[in-house]
C-alpha cells in the first residue's frame, strides 16, 4: 500500500461525497431526485454523458482487452460510440418529448397500460443490474493494487458509497460527479497517452515500480539416448503434459518447478520458451512459479515487443513517437509481440495453470480476430455480428442514459447534450487504443485480470499518476453505479409500485421508496460483484448491451414509427427480448465456464445474443400488435 | 399530473421535421458501420492494408467512425437549428420558448 495513493483516493472520494451532499439538499421533491428537476444545462449534461458513459467497462474493461486481444478491444470502443449515433438520430428529441422522469413514462405515454409499465420496469432492473455486474467487478480489481485489499472489499465499499450518495442526494449529484469525473478522465487520460508516445516502444519495457521487466527465457533440448538434454544445464527434465494440442515440459533448477512451453519440434530438438504457472496440490496449497504463493510472491507482470520492425535487439528503443508512427511501428508486420495464453493440466495430483507468450505479427494485433475469431468457423463469425449489433443498438436502449434526456429542460437542450457526448466520449475512445497497446507493450499487464491494464500502465510512469488515475476509475464506477442505481431505483419505486401498483405515494413517500430500493439494487449489485470477479468487464458489459438492445430498442423504434404498434405489442417485445437475450447468455460457452462446467458442453455455441434476440423481439411486436389491433390500444401519432 | 408525460414542449413544430432528418442521416452512417463489419466478416485480411499516415484500414476506418460520428452529429445539429428558427419565426409568440 502506497501512502501517496492512498491519500489521493481518499480525498477523491470524500469529495465526491461531500459534492453529493452539498446536491443533497435541493433534491426535496421527486422531481429533483429522479430528473435533477429538469434544470442542468446541456454542455454540462453533455460531459455527464460522457461521465456516465465511460464506466469502468470504457476505462478499464477496453484498455485491458486491448492490451491482451490487441484491436478486437478498441471494437467495443468503435461500437459503443456508433451507438450513440442511433440515440441522437432516433431517440433522443421524441424520447424527451415523451417522457417525465424514466424509460417506461415514455414508452406509456401513449397508452397510460400497466402491462408496459410492469414490463418496462422489469427490464429496466434487469439491464441495470447486468451493467451493474462489471462496474463493481472493476471496483474490486481497483482496491486491490491501490490500497491492497481483497476484491470483495472493493466491492462492497462501492457499494456502500453509492448507496449513501444515492440514498441521499439522486439525480443532481450524480449529474454534477459524473460531470467532474467525465471530464478529469478525459483530462488524465490525455496526460496518460502523451506520456505512452513521449516514452516510444521498447523491446525492453520498464513497468515501473523499480523492478526490471523480466522477458521470458529461451531454452533448447535435444531428445538424447540418455534423456532430454537442455542447453542451460542448471536445468533438469522433470517431466512432460500435453493440452489441447499444446505441449508443456516441467523443469527444475535448484529444487524449483518450472514449467516451460514448447514452441518448435524438429526431429530431435525443441525451444523452450518460459511459462509462468500456479498450481492448487492435493493438499490445497497454492504455489505460484515455484514457491508459495503471497503477497510477494506473485505472477509477474507481462506484455512485450519481442522485435520491433524486424528489430530484435535485447534493447530497442524508439525514443518519442507521434501518434500515427506510434500505430504504424506496432502494425508493422515485421513487429512482434508476445501475447499470453492459458492452458490447465492435472500434472500428478497437483491443478496446474500455465500461461505462455505467443509472438504474434503486429498486422495481427491491429485488426479484428485475436478475441472475436472473424477468420473462423461461422458460428465465430456470426458471434462477432451479434456483438456489433448490440453495441450498435445497445447505448439507445440504456435506462440509465435515457433518462439523462430527462435532466435538460428541453428537446434541444437534450440534443446538444447528445452531439457533446459524442465529441467527449469519441475522443477519450480514441486514447483507449493507445492507452491499451501502451500497456500492451508495457510490460504491466496482470495474467490473472486484465483490467487493471490502464491504471498499472499509469503506475510504470510513477506512483503519483497511478494513484490519480486509480482514484479516477474509482469515481468513474461510483458515478456510474450511481446513475444506474438512480434508474433502477426509479423502475422499482416510479414504475412499479407508483404506477403500476397504483400505491398514490405522496411526494415524499414517492422519495423514500426509491431510497430504500436504491439499497435493495446495491445489495444486489455488491453480491453479484463478488461473484464475478476476474471477467474482462467490457465483456460483461456487451452483456448489459445485449439484453438493452432486446428488450428495450424494439419498443422504442416501433412507438416512434410505426403507427399499429400496440400495448400488448410493447409488452410482448420486451418480455420476448428480455427473456431470450437472457437465455442465450445463460446457456453460453462463457457462463458454462463460470458455472464450472466445460465450456464445449454449452447448449448455444455463441455468447452474444443480440443477432437472434433483437429480431425476435422486433417479430413478437409486430406479429401480436397485428394480433391485437383491434382491441383500442393502437399507437396514436405524436 | 405525474403520469403525464414531460411534453410541455411537445408542441414543437419542428419535430416531424427533426424526426425524418434523424433517420435520412442514420441510415448513411449504418450502412458504413456495416461496412465495417462486412469487411471483417468476409475478408478480415484487408483490415490489415496500410491506407493513410501508415495506419492500416482497420485503424484508419475505426477512428473513420468515431469522427464520422461527430461531423454527422454537428451536421443535424446545424439543420435542426435552421428549421427551429425558421419555424419559431413564423410562429405567433406564445409558442416560443
Amino acid at each position: 500500500m502506497e501512502p501517496l495513493a492512498v491519500v489521493t483516493f481518499i480525498v477523491f472520494v470524500a469529495l465526491v461525497l461531500g459534492l453529493s451532499f452539498y446536491f443533497a439538499r435541493r433534491a426535496r421533491s421527486s422531481a429533483g431526485y429522479y430528473a435533477a428537476g429538469g434544470r442542468i444545462h446541456w454542455s454540462v449534461n453533455g460531459v455527464a454523458f460522457a461521465g456516465d458513459y465511460l464506466s469502468a467497462a470504457s476505462f478499464l474493461g477496453i484498455c485491458g482487452m486491448i492490451a491482451t486481444a490487441g484491436y478486437d478491444g478498441f471494437l467495443y470502443s468503435i461500437g459503443y460510440l456508433a451507438g450513440w449515433v442511433v440515440a441522437l438520430f432516433v431517440v433522443a428529441e421524441p424520447m424527451k418529448r415523451l417522457g417525465k422522469y424514466t424509460f417506461t413514462d415514455a414508452l406509456d405515454a401513449r397508452f397510460n397500460s400497466r402491462g408496459i409499465q410492469l414490463a418496462a420496469a422489469i427490464s429496466t432492473l434487469v439491464v441495470s443490474i447486468f451493467y451493474l455486474i462489471p462496474q463493481m467487478v472493476g471496483a474490486g480489481v481497483l482496491v486491490t493494487p491501490l490500497l491492497g485489499l481483497p476484491h470483495h472489499v472493493g466491492v462492497i465499499l462501492v457499494g456502500a458509497i453509492v448507496i449513501t450518495i444515492v440514498a441521499t442526494a439522486g439525480m443532481t449529484s450524480t449529474t454534477y460527479v459524473q460531470f467532474i469525473k467525465g471530464g478529469m478522465l478525459i483530462v488524465f487520460s490525455v496526460i496518460l497517452v502523451i506520456a505512452v508516445l513521449t516514452r516510444g516502444l521498447s523491446t525492453n519495457p520498464d513497468p515501473g515500480e523499480g523492478v526490471p521487466f523480466r522477458a521470458p527465457a529461451v531454452l533448447s533440448m535435444s531428445e538424447e539416448p540418455g534423456g532430454a538434454v537442455l542447453s542451460d544445464s542448471a536445468y533438469a527434465f522433470a517431466g512432460r503434459a500435453e493440452s489441447h494440442g499444446n505441449t508443456f515440459v516441467k523443469l527444475t533448477r535448484d529444487g524449483t518447478v518450472s514449467w516451460w512451453f514448447q514452441r518448435t519440434a524438429g526431429a530431435d530438438q525443441a525451444e523452450l520458451v518460459e511459462a509462468q504457472y500456479t498450481a492448487v496440490t492435493a493438499g490445497g496449497e497454492r504455489i505460484v512459479n515455484g514457491a508459495p504463493a503471497s503477497s510477494e510472491n506473485t505472477l509477474r507482470p507481462v506484455g512485450n515487443i519481442q522485435s520491433l520492425q524486424g528489430r530484435q535487439d535485447s534493447e530497442v528503443r524508439t525514443g518519442p513517437v507521434g501518434p500515427f508512427s506510434f500505430l504504424s511501428r506496432i502494425g508493422d508486420p515485421q513487429t512482434r509481440i508476445n501475447l499470453w495464453k492459458k492452458e490447465k493440466f492435472e500434472d500428478g495430483r497437483d491443478q496446474v495453470t500455465v500461461f505462455y507468450p505467443i509472438p504474434v505479427e503486429g498486422n495481427r494485433v491491429l485488426r479484428p480476430g485475436l478475441k472475436f475469431k472473424v477468420d473462423g468457423s461461422t458460428t465465430e463469425k456470426i458471434n462477432f455480428a451479434s456483438l456489433m449489433l448490440a453495441l450498435f443498438l445497445g447505448t439507445a436502449s440504456l435506462p440509465h442514459i435515457l433518462i439523462r434526456y430527462y435532466t435538460v429542460p428541453s428537446p434541444e437542450a437534450a440534443r446538444k447534450s447528445t452531439i457533446v457526448a459524442i465529441a467527449a466520449i469519441g475522443f477519450f475512445y480514441i486514447l483507449t487504443l493507445y492507452m491499451g497497446l501502451g500497456a500492451m507493450t508495457g510490460g504491466v499487464v496482470n495474467l490473472l485480470d486484465d483490467n487493471m491494464s490502464a491504471p498499472l500502465l499509469a503506475r510504470s510512469f510513477g506512483t503519483l499518476l497511478f494513484a490519480v488515475i486509480s482514484a479516477i476509475a474509482f469515481a468513474t464506477v461510483l458515478g456510474t453505479v450511481s446513475g444506474l442505481i438512480v434508474a433502477a431505483s426509479g423502475a422499482v419505486a416510479h414504475d412499479f409500485l407508483d404506477r403500476f401498483l397504483g400505491r398514490g405515494y405522496t411526494d415524499h413517500q414517492k422519495v423514500a421508496a426509491g431510497r430504500i430500493a436504491a439499497f435493495s439494487v446495491g445489495l444486489v449489485a455488491i453480491v453479484l460483484g463478488i461473484l464475478f470477479k476476474g471477467m474482462n468487464v467490457s465483456f460483461l458489459v456487451g452483456w448489459a448491451f445485449s439484453v438493452a438492445a432486446s428488450a428495450n430498442l424494439p419498443a422504442v423504434v416501433m412507438l416512434l414509427f410505426w403507427k399499429k404498434t400496440t400495448s400488448q405489442g410493447i409488452v410482448a417485445s420486451i418480455a420476448m427480448g428480455t427473456i431470450s437475450a437472457l437465455l442465450i447468455i445463460l446457456l453460453s460457452p462463457d457462463m458454462y465456464e463460470r458455472y464450472g462446467l466445460d465450456k464445449a458442453s454449452a447448449p448455444i455455441p455463441f455468447g452474444n445474443p443480440a443477432i437472434i434476440s433483437v429480431p425476435i423481439s422486433f417479430l413478437t411486436l409486430v406479429l401480436v400488435s397485428l394480433l391485437t389491433r383491434n382491441q383500442g390500444n393502437r399507437n396514436r401519432p405524436a | 399530473m405525474l403520469h403525464e408525460p414531460s411534453a410541455r414542449s411537445s408542441s414543437d413544430p419542428a419535430a416531424g421535421y427533426k424526426m425524418r432528418l434523424g433517420v435520412w442521416m442514420f441510415i448513411p452512417y449504418a450502412v458504413v458501420y456495416a461496412g465495417f463489419v462486412l469487411i471483417n466478416l468476409v475478408k478480415p485480411v484487408v483490415m490489415e492494408t496500410t491506407v493513410i499516415f501508415g495506419l492500416n484500414l482497420a485503424v484508419a476506418y475505426g477512428f473513420g467512425l468515431i469522427i464520422l460520428a461527430l461531423v454527422m452529429a454537428l451536421i443535424y445539429n446545424q439543420f435542426c437549428v435552421w428549421k427551429e428558427h425558421a419555424v419559431y419565426r413564423s410562429r405567433p409568440s406564445k409558442e416560443k420558448e
